[in-house]
């Protein structure tokens, strides 16, 4: 009755559907949590812009929109390698999955390399706020809380992109000792769910700090 | 070794989970829920003697009206301290994460900007721990909520789960949704004191009331995290102990979906007087009194079900007994913190105070209690002194009973919150306070003393002590590891009491 | 559930669909629509998140729990955006509507 032939599939489960559908609807509950989550900075950050609308506005043109425009097609190349780095898994393809894994994280190296460059061009402008934070505005305060939105939110999205690529690292070596197939694929899988939530994250993130009142 | 539906071998028959290994590693690198269970009782329970002794020395302070005992700064911890430990390390159990270096003195709910700005104590380190604390709830959280959608047994439908599973399943839906939130919050004020990124600093034109708005989301969700699975457990004990099955089933099903939802729509009554707008107060004023029919429902069902039942009076429904009517108090008293009008006047008084703790310790602890002595012969297979436990039940109704009605009174008087100092008038009701303090405490101490001696020279109890309707009373106690030789297959209603044999008397088993 | 497996095609179609409307946001918000500007940026960026959610994260071709997972995530965000801007937007409404900095500092009335 039970297919373990594999031997893929845990004591706990029935059969390798199961195991396999859980293991999702486990992943997706967790990026609920990360809705939340991103949610509460998306509510702080909504209610100061409205607040203090002109503000946010300068702030935001402190910001380069081009490289920002460009990461997001970064982004947004990585989901679409990653995507197919799925269906190789699920195809049993060892060497496209391996391809295509360590595409999305070349791309994903990439988002970092160029954030990290918009970062040591605000530190260079003395815009870190609670650090010497200075720029020429009426008010110099509210912009400099537009800065601290601006960080918390890049910083911690970037922070799940590091963890997103330790996990790819980690699935290119399962995939390297032939470890999927096509009745186990799921980390695969759940790996390029989170990666593709971590895309939409940035999908908002980019219109909402880099284009305020570009008009 | 075993699959879900095969027989499996498996050595010796006497041997069950506690004996099936011993050593430390067999016992914190497991993967048996059963002894990950022990581990979670074990340690809650040392964390409610720690918050309990917090306790012990708030209601000493409190026993004269000058502000003899302790520093105002030593009282705020302690304070602090105190709903901190209850409520995230043994209301909300969870893995022990923070760090007690002299203590953290904001007051538990982190108000910035003086958690932020002002406070020279371990807020940071606090703050990672509570954020530590809070994946625990999530985490499990969402094992619950994907194992009761994905592996539940052949014909074990939704509306055949035990009520106490539906209970779980609503608090976890608060787990995963509300958690995230307190932990951005929590993250923010630690970026705020580490890093000097303040989003909450006045200076920058932060708002304190966006910090009060993200943390009571979950903040209020968070109190039917507590509440829910003592209903939960309410509900398997007064079946079993009326014989009778459950009245409106899918009622109580119901009703735990809805307060897990609609608690999630009325966090700003913890803000009428924040300064929050008007309107947001009326709006969350009337959802508020929402919220409360919910709960309703169930009591009316609860009681409904004793209602031409045989009432057994062993010591869990003795517990229940106590919840329906505490629980009653506390959550009326709820309706009058919910009236926008009259919270101005009693908010942030003893009434707050003493409401909470009806619900939370008059309601939620006698649950917990009730589930522990219901289901301590299957956990440990001993039965404890029904005697000694009578009596516990007893001394703790009418201790905490003395401890808490008298905050009512004193904070509608005027008493406020979180004051060791106070006007010799009200010095009365904190005197019969402390004095009630003592009998709880009391009565918490005889559990620990007989429920550790049943371990070792308690009646050994049979599977089902209780004649009780459930399928875990068809396995030995303590269970063997793997629970279930054979997977069970659900075919009958849950709590079929009825159809039970008229002789099945209940009977507790040498 | 039967395993689903979508076509290369739809993937190359979905990926050149979010990155037009990348471009799409970016030129939108040069053009002068007032508070629409805000109301396209959101509308945009919820169709890409929805094309990524329902192709590349399989929603579309999973049964109907996991899309109710996805749905509750945003009607509780939603929930906490409503009512905390709700406060924050009515305010002002009693009393002479104030946005400097400090206006939060005085009580009302």
């Amino acid at each position: 009755m039970s297919s373990n032939h594999s031997g893929v599939v845990a004591h706990q489960f029935d059969d390798a559907v199961q195991q396999r559908e859980t293991a999702n609807l486990g992943m997706w509950a967790f990026l609920i949590t990360e809705v939340m989550m991103f949610g509460g900075l998306f509510a702080s950050y909504g209610y100061y812009r409205w607040k203090f609308h002109d503000a946010f506005v300068e702030g935001s043109n402190h910001l380069d929109y081009l490289l920002g425009a460009t990461n997001t097609g970064v982004l947004i190349c990585s989901s679409f390698t990653m995507a197919l780095a799925v269906q190789a898994a699920q195809a049993g393809k060892r060497k496209s999955t391996i391809v295509f894994l360590l595409l999305t994280m070349v791309l994903g190296l990439a988002f970092l390399g160029i954030k990290a460059v918009e970062y040591t061009e605000k530190y260079e402008h003395h815009l870190i706020p609670g650090h010497g934070f200075q720029v020429a505005s009426a008010h110099p305060n509210l912009v400099e809380l537009f800065f601290a939105f601006y960080f918390t939110m890049t910083g911690l999205h970037a922070l799940h992109m590091i963890i997103g690529l330790v996990v790819l690292s980690i699935l290119v070596s399962m995939a390297w000792r032939n470890r999927f197939s096509t009745d186990y694929y799921s980390p695969v899988e759940n790996a390029g769910i989170y990666w593709h939530f971590v895309d939409i994250v940035w999908i908002f993130l980019f219109p909402f700090l880099y284009l305020i009142g570009r008009s | 070794m075993s699959n879900g539906g095969s027989t499996s071998q498996h050595n010796g028959a006497g041997e069950n989970y506690l004996t099936a290994g011993y050593g430390l590693k067999s016992w914190l690198l497991t993967t048996d829920h059963k002894r990950i269970a022990i581990l979670y009782l074990i340690t809650i329970s040392i964390f409610f003697a720690l918050g309990g002794l917090f306790a012990v020395l708030i209601r000493l302070e409190l026993l004269t009206p000058a502000g003899d005992l302790f520093s105002s700064d030593t009282y705020n911890k302690l304070f602090t301290m105190h709903g901190l430990v209850m409520i995230f390390f043994f209301l909300i159990p969870s893995i022990p994460a923070v760090v007690l270096l002299g203590g953290v003195d904001t007051g538990w709910t982190f108000y910035a900007p003086y958690s932020e700005a002002y406070s020279n104590t371990a807020v940071g380190l606090t703050a990672i721990g509570v954020f530590i604390t809070g994946f625990s709830s999530i985490l499990t959280g969402l094992n619950f909520i994907v194992t009761i959608h994905k592996m539940r047994a052949p014909g074990l439908t939704w509306f055949r789960l035990p009520l106490f599973v539906w209970a779980h399943y609503a608090t976890s839906l608060i787990m995963l949704l509300g958690t995230p939130v307190v932990a951005i919050s929590i993250l923010l004020v630690f970026l705020e004191r580490v890093f000097g990124i303040g989003i909450f600093d006045p200076a920058l034109g932060g708002d304190p009331v966006l910090f009060q708005h993200l943390f009571w989301f979950y903040s209020h969700p968070a109190v039917y995290i507590m509440i829910l699975p003592s209903m939960g457990v309410i509900s398997e004990i007064i079946t079993c102990f009326s014989r009778k099955r459950i009245f409106g089933y899918s009622f109580i099903a119901f009703s735990s979906l809805a307060i897990a939802i609609l608690g999630f729509l009325v966090w700003g009554h913890h803000m009428f007087v924040s300064s929050q707008s008007i309107y947001a107060g009326m709006v969350f004023s009337i959802l508020t009194m929402m919220v409360a029919i919910p709960s309703a429902v169930k009591v009316f069902n609860w009681t409904a079900t004793m209602y031409k039942g045989t009432i057994i009076y062993q010591t869990p429904m003795l517990y229940v007994f106590g919840f329906l009517g505490l629980f009653t108090v506390g959550g009326l008293t709820g309706l009058f913190l919910g009236t926008l009008g009259l919270d101005v006047h009693v908010h942030d008084t003893y009434f707050v105070v003493a409401h909470f703790h009806y619900i939370m310790v008059g309601g939620a602890i006698m649950g917990y209690l009730g589930g522990l002595h219901y289901w301590w012969p299957k956990i440990t297979g001993r039965m404890y002194s029904e005697a000694w436990a009578k009596l516990s039940a007893v001394i703790i109704f009418i201790g905490f009973n003395l401890t808490f009605f008298p905050q009512f009174l004193v904070g509608y008087l005027g008493m406020p919150r979180r004051y060791h100092v106070y006007p010799p008038e009200f010095q009365i009701y904190h005197v019969l306070s402390t004095a009630g303090a003592s009998v709880l405490a009391v009565g918490y101490l005889f559990p620990l003393v007989y429920l550790l001696w049943s371990l070792a020279y308690g009646e050994k109890a049979g599977p089902n002590p209780w004649q009780a309707k459930g399928l875990e009373w068809t396995i030995p106690s303590p269970p063997p590891t793997y629970n279930f030789d054979v997977t069970p297959v659900v075919t009958e209603e849950a709590y079929d009491y009825e159809s039970m044999p008229r002789e099945a008397q209940f009977v507790i088993e040498p | 559930m039967s395993e689903h497996v979508i076509p290369k095609g739809v993937y190359v179609l979905i990926f050149v669909t979010l990155l037009i409307l990348t471009l799409l946001t970016v030129e939108v918000s040069f053009w002068n629509l007032g508070i629409l500007n805000f109301h396209m940026a959101v509308l945009i960026a919820s169709t890409k998140s929805m094309l990524v959610i329902l192709y590349f994260m399989h929603v579309r071709y999973k049964g109907g729990l996991t899309g109710v997972f996805v749905a509750a995530g945003f009607i509780f965000l939603g929930i906490l955006l409503t009512f905390t801007l709700a406060d924050l937007m009515t305010r002002g409404w009693q009393y002479q509507p104030d946005t400097s900095a400090f206006s939060m500092l005085i009580p009302p009335r």
